[in-house]
């Protein structure tokens, strides 16, 4: 029987430092801690020049401007080269007049789709599944989509995930189902029987001691 | 390479970096300002310098080497 060898590798966790890389991109070589300071969506896409993720890496440039707003910066993965990454993103912006102005990761050697979980086998054995991983100012993994090859991904959600992070982050609350920013936050649960009987008295939106909310 | 062509000329992001250092050294975050370039592209950019000889690093701060500062002179305003 032949033996199979499987390498076992830790995957990144919500919660943890976000795996460190030095890669090449459309514009130039790039480390994960360049990054450092400001928030990342780091994504992967199965293959360039597919109809799918041409569609997603229109989507991904039209909400930059609305990251940079949130100090927020994309940068792309697959395991096409560079060369392929160039004329591609000239070619969608040739057919379609939007510019990439993001920088794509060739990762021919799939260090950071391993490194990050993104071939997933039972998917594809060469191409990278549709992930996002969302890493904050300390690059810390907070947000982790899959997506398989033939879903786009939703950018409004990407987005909402970040204002709800951040909302999050400047606060010290948290945000119910389908929350926009504007709408009311959760504030955490009491974890003592003195701290539930005074959360009633204290003005909130209450349905019950443990489910509090109030305006920001 | 993302700031020096493979002539040895620098590209335009590489010609706004050294242009900013020859105003005034500085963090990478004062550089990324001036440039007008996103704090990664200048964070990798200097990195590429400094191996290019262009500018060295003193603590947080960057400046142009002789051979930075001769190039930063040779670029159009």
């Amino acid at each position: 029987m032949e033996e199979v060898k499987e390498q076992i590798i830790s995957l990144p966790r919500l919660g943890q430092p976000a795996p460190p890389f030095e890669a090449v991109t459309t514009q130039g070589p790039l480390k994960l801690e360049d990054y450092k300071g400001g928030w990342l969506v780091l994504f992967s896409h199965p293959a360039d020049f597919t109809p799918v993720c041409t569609t997603e890496f229109i989507a991904f440039a039209k909400i930059y401007p609305e990251l940079q707003k949130r100090g927020v910066e994309l940068l792309g993965l697959s395991v096409d080269s560079v060369s392929s990454h160039i004329a591609w993103a000239r070619n969608v912006e040739e057919k379609t007049k939007v510019k990439i102005p993001f920088p794509i990761i060739a990762d021919l050697n799939k260090e950071v789709s391993t490194a990050y979980g993104m071939i997933h086998p039972g998917q594809s054995k060469t191409e990278t599944v549709r992930c996002v991983f969302i890493i904050d100012d300390k690059q810390v993994i907070r947000t982790i989509l899959y997506y398989p090859l033939t879903t786009g991904r939703n950018m409004d959600e990407i987005l909402r995930i970040i204002d709800a992070l951040q909302t999050t982050d400047a606060n010290g609350v948290a945000t119910p189902a389908n929350w926009r920013p504007g709408d009311k936050v959760v504030i955490p649960p009491p974890n003592t029987q003195e701290m539930a009987e005074e959360r009633l008295k204290e003005g909130y939106d209450c349905v019950d001691w443990y489910l509090c909310q109030k305006k920001l | 390479m993302a700031c020096i062509s493979p002539d040895g000329k620098p590209t335009a992001s590489g010609a706004k970096m050294l242009r900013a250092l020859k105003a005034k050294a500085g963090p990478a975050e004062e550089v990324a300002q001036k440039a007008g370039l996103p704090l990664f592209r200048v964070r990798s950019g200097l990195r590429e310098l400094t191996q290019a000889g262009l500018i060295s690093q003193k603590g947080e701060k960057y400046e142009l080497s002789a051979k930075g500062g001769e190039l930063a002179d040779s670029l159009p305003a």
